[in-house]
Order: C-alpha cells, then sequence, then structure tokens
C-alpha cells in the first residue's frame, strides 16, 4: 500500500485533471459555445444578446466528459471584406470597388448547422456581398456612387445581404464600400483626360479674365486722363490751340541730329510773308 | 492547471506547517540536518493519499504534543521518527530533497498569488478584470486585485496613449473621387483612444483594423460630397471635421469602445498625372495678374501724365490770363526760335520771284550730314 502510494497518487491526479479539463471550461467573453453531444447541439452558451451587457452570460462552463464537445463561435463583430470587384454602373462606366460588411453571429446553432464555422460563414458571405453590390451598382448611374444616395445603396445592400446571412444565423451590422475608384488603364486615363482639359479651359478663361481686366483698367485710366485734360483745357480752348501746336512745333521739329534721333534733319522753307518774319520784313 | 489544484488542495496545509515549522525551529536547530522538512514531505505524500496516516500532517509539532516533555526528549524522538521515516521509505526517496521541493512549491505559489492578483494600474492604464472568463469590472489606476491567474485575469489597455492610423501607408497614391468626379490623391491620418476598455476587448474581432477601414470608407464618403477644389482647398478642415464625426458615429454604432480625436489631411493634392494641368492654371493665375499689374502700371502713368499736364497748361494759362498778348507772342517767338534754331531754314523773299526748290540738292546736303555734324549752315 505505502509503496504503491505515489503511483496511484500520480495516476488519480492525471486521471483528475483529464477529468476536469474535460468537465469545466472557461467560455470567455469574446465566444459563444454550442454544447455539442455525439455531433448534435445540445445548448448554447453565452449566445450574443444586443440588450445584454457583458458580464452575464460567460464564465465556466460543465458538460457531461468525453460524450459533449464544444463548438467555439466567436461572439465579436466580424469583417467580410471584397476586395476589388468591378462594377458596371447603367451609364456603362466601370468602377473599381471594394466594400467590407459587418456581421455577427446571433445564432450559433443555425450558424453551427448550417456553416459549421466562421470562415465557411465569412467563405460563404464574400460572393454574396460581391453579387449585391454589382446588382444594386448595376441599377445606377455612376455619380449616384458620389451622392447622397450612397447611404440608400449601402441599406440596399446591407438587407440583401441580411436575407442570406440569416441563414447562417448571422446578422449583417453594416455594409460599407471601402473605395470605389476608375480602374487603371483607359477609364483613369479619360479621366485624367478630362481633368486636365478641364484645367486648361481654367487656365485659359482665367488669362482672357486677366487681359479683359487689364483693358478695362487702361480704359479707365484713359478715360480719366481724357477728363483731367478736358476740365483742364476746356477753360480756354482758343489758348489751348495755341499752346499745344507750339508743343507740337518743337516735338516735331525738334529733330537736331542726335544719337537718338538718326533720322535727319528737316528743312523749313519760309514765305516773307510768315509771321514770323514779320519784324524782320520791317514793317510794322 | 495541474500545478493550481494540487495547490489548491494542499494550500493550507503547507501554511500551517510554516508556522508550525516556526515554533519548532528554536527547539530543533542542533539538529537541523532537514530534520523539520522531513517529515513535512512525507506527511505530504501522505496526506495527499487519504491522510488517514494520523501523526503525518502535524509532524513538525506533532512528537510536541505527544511528548510534552523537555527540549531534549523532542529531539531525540525526532530523530527516531526521522529514521523511521526513511526505513519507511526504503530510501527511495531521499528524505532531504522532498521538503525543499515542497517549500519551493509553496514560495512559488505564493508569489504565484502575488503576481497573479496584485495588478499596479498605470495612471494612463485602466485593467479590464475577467472572473473564470466573464467581465466583472474596469480597473481604474492605482492598486487592483482579481483572483490569482487561472481563475482571474486583468488586461491592462493604456486608455490615455493617443494612436495614430496613416493612410495610405507608404508612398503609394491614394486617389480618392470627388462629387464631380475628378480624382485625387490624398494621404491623411486618424488619431484615437481607447475610450471604454471592455468594449474594445469584447466587442469587435479586429479593433484596429476596423478602425483603418472604418477611416477609409468615411473619408471616401465623405470626399465623394466635396467639389475638387474644395477638397485640395478650402475644404479641408470640413471634410476632417465630418470624417472624424461619420468615424465617431460608425464606432459607436458598432459599440467599438473607441474614440476619434482627430483626422488630419496631411496631403491632398491633384493626381501627378495630372499635375501639369494644374500648375497651368496657377501659372495663368499668375499670368493674369502681370497683366492687371501692366495695365494698372500704365493707367497711373496715364493719369499722372495727365495731371502733370493739366497742371503746367492750368499754370501757364493762369499767367497768359495776366497779360494774354504778351504771353502770346513770347511763347510764339520762344517756340519759333528753339524751332528754327535746330533746322535748315530757307527763306524765299524777292516776291514775284519763282522759288526753286532744289529738293535732290537738300537731300545731297541731307546725306553727308552725319560725316559733319554741327557743320551746316544756318
Amino acid at each position: 500500500m505505502n509503496v504503491r502510494n505515489p503511483i496511484v497518487l500520480g495516476i488519480g491526479a492525471i486521471a483528475l485533471l483529464i477529468l476536469t479539463a474535460s468537465t469545466f471550461a472557461i467560455v470567455p467573453e469574446t465566444q459563444q459555445a454550442v454544447i455539442v453531444r455525439f455531433g448534435e447541439p445540445q445548448r448554447i452558451l453565452n449566445q450574443y444578446r444586443a440588450d445584454e451587457p457583458f458580464g452575464r452570460s460567460a464564465g465556466i462552463a460543465m458538460r457531461i466528459p468525453f460524450m459533449e464537445q464544444i463548438v467555439w463561435i466567436d461572439k465579436r463583430i466580424q469583417s467580410v471584406e471584397m476586395d476589388n470587384q468591378q462594377v458596371l454602373s447603367t451609364d456603362q462606366l466601370r468602377l473599381q470597388v471594394d466594400a467590407f460588411a459587418r456581421y455577427r453571429i446571433v445564432d450559433p446553432l443555425r450558424m453551427y448547422i448550417s456553416a459549421g464555422s466562421a470562415e465557411n460563414v465569412s467563405t460563404q458571405l464574400q460572393p454574396i456581398l460581391g453579387s449585391a453590390l454589382r446588382n444594386e451598382l448595376g441599377r445606377r448611374p455612376f455619380a449616384a456612387l458620389l451622392s447622397p444616395e450612397r447611404g440608400q445603396m449601402m441599406d440596399n445592400i446591407q438587407s440583401a445581404l441580411n436575407r442570406v446571412a440569416s441563414q447562417y444565423g448571422a446578422e449583417i451590422v453594416d455594409v460599407r464600400i471601402k473605395r470605389a475608384d476608375l480602374p487603371g488603364g483607359t477609364p483613369l486615363d479619360s479621366a485624367y483626360d478630362r481633368m486636365r482639359t478641364a484645367r486648361r479651359q481654367e487656365a485659359r478663361s482665367i488669362q482672357a479674365q486677366g487681359l479683359k481686366q487689364a483693358q478695362i483698367i487702361r480704359a479707365d485710366a484713359d478715360a480719366e486722363a481724357t477728363a483731367t485734360y478736358a476740365g483742364a483745357f476746356n477753360r480756354d480752348p482758343e489758348f489751348y490751340d495755341f499752346y499745344r501746336a507750339m508743343q507740337s512745333y518743337e516735338l516735331s521739329f525738334n529733330n537736331a541730329q542726335t544719337g537718338d534721333n538718326p533720322r535727319g534733319r528737316t528743312s523749313i522753307i519760309l514765305s516773307p510773308n510768315n509771321e514770323y518774319l514779320r519784324q524782320f520784313r520791317g514793317n510794322r | 492547471m495541474a500545478l493550481f489544484f494540487r495547490s489548491a488542495a494542499s494550500y493550507k496545509s503547507p501554511m500551517r506547517r510554516i508556522f508550525g515549522w516556526g515554533r519548532r525551529l528554536g527547539a530543533s536547530m542542533s539538529d537541523n540536518r532537514g530534520g523539520p522538512w522531513g517529515p513535512g514531505g512525507g506527511d505530504g505524500g501522505d496526506g495527499g493519499s487519504g491522510g488517514g496516516n494520523g501523526g503525518g500532517p502535524r509532524n513538525p509539532w506533532g512528537p510536541r504534543r505527544k511528548k510534552p516533555g523537555g527540549v531534549a526528549g523532542d529531539v531525540t524522538s525526532l530523530d527516531e521518527f526521522l529514521k523511521r521515516s526513511r526505513e519507511r521509505f526504503g530510501g527511495r526517496f531521499p528524505s532531504g530533497g522532498r521538503p525543499y521541493w515542497l517549500y519551493g512549491l509553496v514560495a512559488f505559489l505564493a508569489l504565484w498569488i502575488l503576481f497573479t492578483s496584485v495588478h499596479r494600474i498605470g495612471p494612463q492604464q485602466r485593467g479590464v478584470v475577467t472572473v473564470l472568463g466573464r467581465y466583472s469590472t474596469t480597473l481604474r489606476s492605482g492598486i487592483g486585485f482579481s483572483l490569482p491567474y487561472p481563475f482571474g485575469g486583468v488586461t491592462k489597455l493604456d486608455v490615455e496613449e493617443i494612436r495614430t492610423i496613416s493612410i495610405p501607408g507608404g508612398e503609394a497614391e491614394n486617389l480618392i473621387l470627388t462629387g464631380d468626379q475628378n480624382v485625387i490623391d490624398l494621404a491623411y491620418s486618424v488619431r484615437w483612444n481607447i475610450k471604454t476598455p471592455e468594449l474594445y476587448l469584447f466587442q469587435i474581432a479586429n479593433p484596429d483594423a476596423t478602425i483603418r477601414e472604418v477611416a477609409e470608407s468615411a473619408m471616401r464618403a465623405v470626399v465623394a460630397r466635396v467639389s475638387l477644389d474644395d477638397a485640395i482647398g478650402a475644404g479641408r478642415d470640413a471634410i476632417q471635421q465630418r470624417v472624424q464625426e461619420t468615424m465617431q458615429q460608425l464606432l459607436d454604432f458598432y459599440g467599438a469602445g473607441v474614440r476619434i480625436q482627430g483626422v488630419a489631411i496631411s496631403q491632398s493634392v491633384p493626381p501627378a498625372a495630372v499635375n501639369d494641368a494644374f500648375l497651368e492654371v496657377s501659372a495663368a493665375q499668375q499670368q493674369a495678374q502681370s497683366y492687371m499689374n501692366d495695365a494698372r502700371a500704365y493707367a497711373l502713368q496715364q493719369t499722372a501724365r495727365a495731371q502733370g499736364e493739366a497742371a503746367a497748361f492750368e499754370k501757364v494759362y493762369s499767367e497768359y490770363r495776366a497779360a494774354p498778348e504778351v504771353t502770346r507772342r513770347r511763347m510764339y517767338y520762344e517756340t519759333m526760335e528753339r524751332v528754327l534754331s535746330r533746322v535748315d531754314t530757307t527763306i524765299v523773299e524777292a516776291p514775284g520771284v519763282t522759288p526753286y526748290l532744289a529738293l535732290p540738292e537738300i537731300q545731297r546736303r541731307q546725306l553727308p550730314a552725319p560725316q559733319t555734324p554741327g557743320g551746316q549752315p544756318r
């Protein structure tokens, strides 16, 4: 008896350990558990309920050892992504769309029966998200995607997806378009061309506006100058005539041959009757 | 797990044994070849298998109770007991080794409990406490307690630290469609921190990636409603504001327990492919500006000249008014003087004589003129 003691003890401890480990399990807050007996679901632990705060149903779980198994199902919001789908809008514009849907397993039992595992749900939802998106976007013009209508489209896609998801015990929380781009190559290039030409147009119009403004400024200045001249000269038009003639003669005939004025000289032939020579003639 | 159950079962007795040994230590100091430990180890095994051994667990002080005589008597009886114990185990277990191991275990357990149930929560941290996987409470800064490890657990989260997500991650262009179907290259960053630690932990499978996706989605949704000019120019602040609001709404709807501190657009430019055309626009703006500057210069010049001439005329006119006839004559003669002094003048005086105007001669005279400037007859 004494000799066998430690061995019995060891075996007993190990057996107890195995028994404990296969009887008790800790269900964390992040997981839901389906207890399955020989493949047949028995009960659900820590199932998601929308209005239940944390700290209520998670905790220690018991099961019949060796007969019942636990299937873990994530309780948190999961994401399924759809990468780079080409979508054709009604106005025949191609778009490269990335989208994601967020879902949560709300009915672990149904999910276990219909999909088996969370990965399966994700792979099942992915193509459906793609086709729902294509259907919805294919019914609208491209511009709708860039408008407040977008929210409505997302709601439609969400409800379409939700119909399928509920078969897997999942609930779609949200569907979003992550990116909607023009595909590379021709569509993007033509968009670039459009942008370029729009910019050139803007550039030209800015230039033209600048010229126009400049012209107006000049004209205004000319008008102002004319008004100034008129205001001054109009006080005695007869004197102005004389005054301006004097200035003009000086300017016109003042062409001494200098570096500035290489055009040569002017010759003036005066008649003796010229006013300038009145005194020269000696007659008063 | 194994460790734990074992320790849970024997949690109390080793403790008591420690105290027992302490009391006994003074007595058996002289015979301290692992003596007190030996029996302890022995009864550890015995007690585990049923504890029917009677004196087993209480061995260290057992002899004292049985023989409350003198100290010396105690020691001898203990020696005897040790001898008997060794014989009983047939020397298979080295009687000195096991007690050390046991006390090591006790010490280990004590430390284990100390380190896994007492938590120092830093000033910027919160600790989310779970009991057997179930959320129980959130610890604030300071010292917090929980059940020791396999039963309880604390996840510490830094709630003050502002985390930053940069989009796009690398150097690549992040092309976004604007409301007027143009494309811009946008780079921005989102700053966020944890608002509610337990939600952050339990609600969303991959919170960081979720925040990133939500940021991208919100940014694109917002930019899709503004024009290109707003997006690369004046509308940036409004965009940042709206993205922040949209993200916060969405994350609250998910129950992510996250607060968006801010969205900052670090770069919002036209794509490189069309940048030249955008530069043309700014060049055109410059050009238009320079046209207008020229025009303004001309305008200033014109007006100033007009004012100057008008002022000059007014001055002369006021002089003229004082003595019209004389002034007029004076001006006439002075002007003529200046003019005629610089030009070739021919006066044909005799009346009745048809003047012969030698135009070729005049031209000829003009030709050599450059060689002999100033040598002309008046």
